[in-house]
């Protein structure tokens, strides 16, 4: 039953990653993660480890696909055909693209010797032993004592990670300059030579969400 | 199943998202190669977990989806900031990186 499930999943796995690779159109790219994400989230399973595939399927199979179907929507992705791609037509020539190819094949290559090549007897073997229960191996009352107890620096610094993460993405995806400059009629010019106190904490033109919508110029 | 398996589908699934990180030039779809890597690493870590029956790799896997998720927030962010500036989208012709 396991190895059914597991063949299922993997071919899964790698039919998506397939997708990803040779859809044309963003938007289905991004669908065929997903199928990708929920097949790898089967193979967690498989491998016991239900609080990984939980999350998995909530964060990335959820929101982080969200974000990008919206991004894809608002960028109206452009579609590209692989073919002519491959054949060359750009400024990176045909040789470059077949190089990739042929270093990806030699990538896997190595990989598969790396992992299945290495002496290690227990790669054959069915892992270590498992016994069903409320706290035991993967479940979530074990990652979470292991993440609050062994792993907390780690945590801490994964929340950290996030905090700048957003921050970062706001000040990358604001809008500059407000919304009049993308008309070209740059009539706040006279006013901003006034300047007020809040001026030394949030200079102009620096994109604040006053300027974006056009009450503070 | 061994152990075995599941790390050569893993080895597969990172190959070829390196293969599209190379091959593509959509930047939206380089981005999503780079998670179909990030997710080859991440089964690698969990079988590896699975096979000394101990949590670290785990571990590990949560903390390479929370470098993922940041990594998606500044990627489609930059995106967004492209896309702003009329500019190309695409890794071709964005040769520079000069404001």
């Amino acid at each position: 039953m396991s190895s059914i499930l597991f063949f299922i999943a993997g071919f899964g796995a790698i039919a998506g990653a397939i997708g990803v690779v040779m859809l044309r159109d963003p938007f289905y790219a991004v669908l065929a993660l997903v199928g990708h994400l929920l097949s790898l989230a089967v193979l967690f399973l498989l491998l016991r480890a239900e609080f990984v595939a939980a999350v998995q399927v909530v964060v990335y199979a959820g929101a982080v696909m969200v974000l990008y179907v919206f991004v894809v929507a608002y960028v109206g992705g452009r579609e590209e055909p692989i073919g002519e791609r491959l054949r060359g037509r750009g400024p990176a020539g045909a040789q470059l693209r077949l190089g990739a190819a042929i270093l990806s094949g030699a990538l896997l290559v190595e990989l598969l010797i790396a992992l299945l090549g290495t002496g290690l007897k227990a790669v054959s073997g069915d892992g270590a032993s498992y016994t069903p229960g409320p706290k035991t191996f993967g479940t979530p009352a074990y990652i979470g004592q292991l993440l609050l107890t062994r792993f907390l620096l780690v945590f801490e610094a994964a929340s950290l990670l996030l905090t700048i993460a957003a921050v970062g993405a706001v000040v990358l995806a604001r809008r500059r300059g407000g919304i009049d400059d993308e008309d070209g009629n740059g009539d706040g010019d006279a006013r901003r030579l006034v300047l007020t106190p809040l001026d030394l904490i949030r200079p102009p033109e620096t994109g604040t969400m006053a300027e974006g919508v056009g009450s503070r110029k | 199943m061994s152990i075995g398996w599941y790390l050569a589908v893993s080895a597969i699934v990172f190959a070829l998202g390196a293969a599209g990180v190379m091959v593509r030039r959509n930047p939206l779809v380089v981005l999503l190669c780079l998670e179909l890597m990030l997710n080859g690493a991440n089964l690698a870590l969990v079988a590896f977990s699975r096979m000394w029956g101990n949590g670290d790799g785990q571990i590990f896997a949560l903390v390479v989806m929370t470098v993922a998720a940041c990594e998606v927030c500044i990627g489609l962010g930059l995106i967004v900031a492209i896309h702003r500036r009329r500019l190309p989208i695409d890794v071709d012709e964005l040769r520079e990186l000069q404001g």
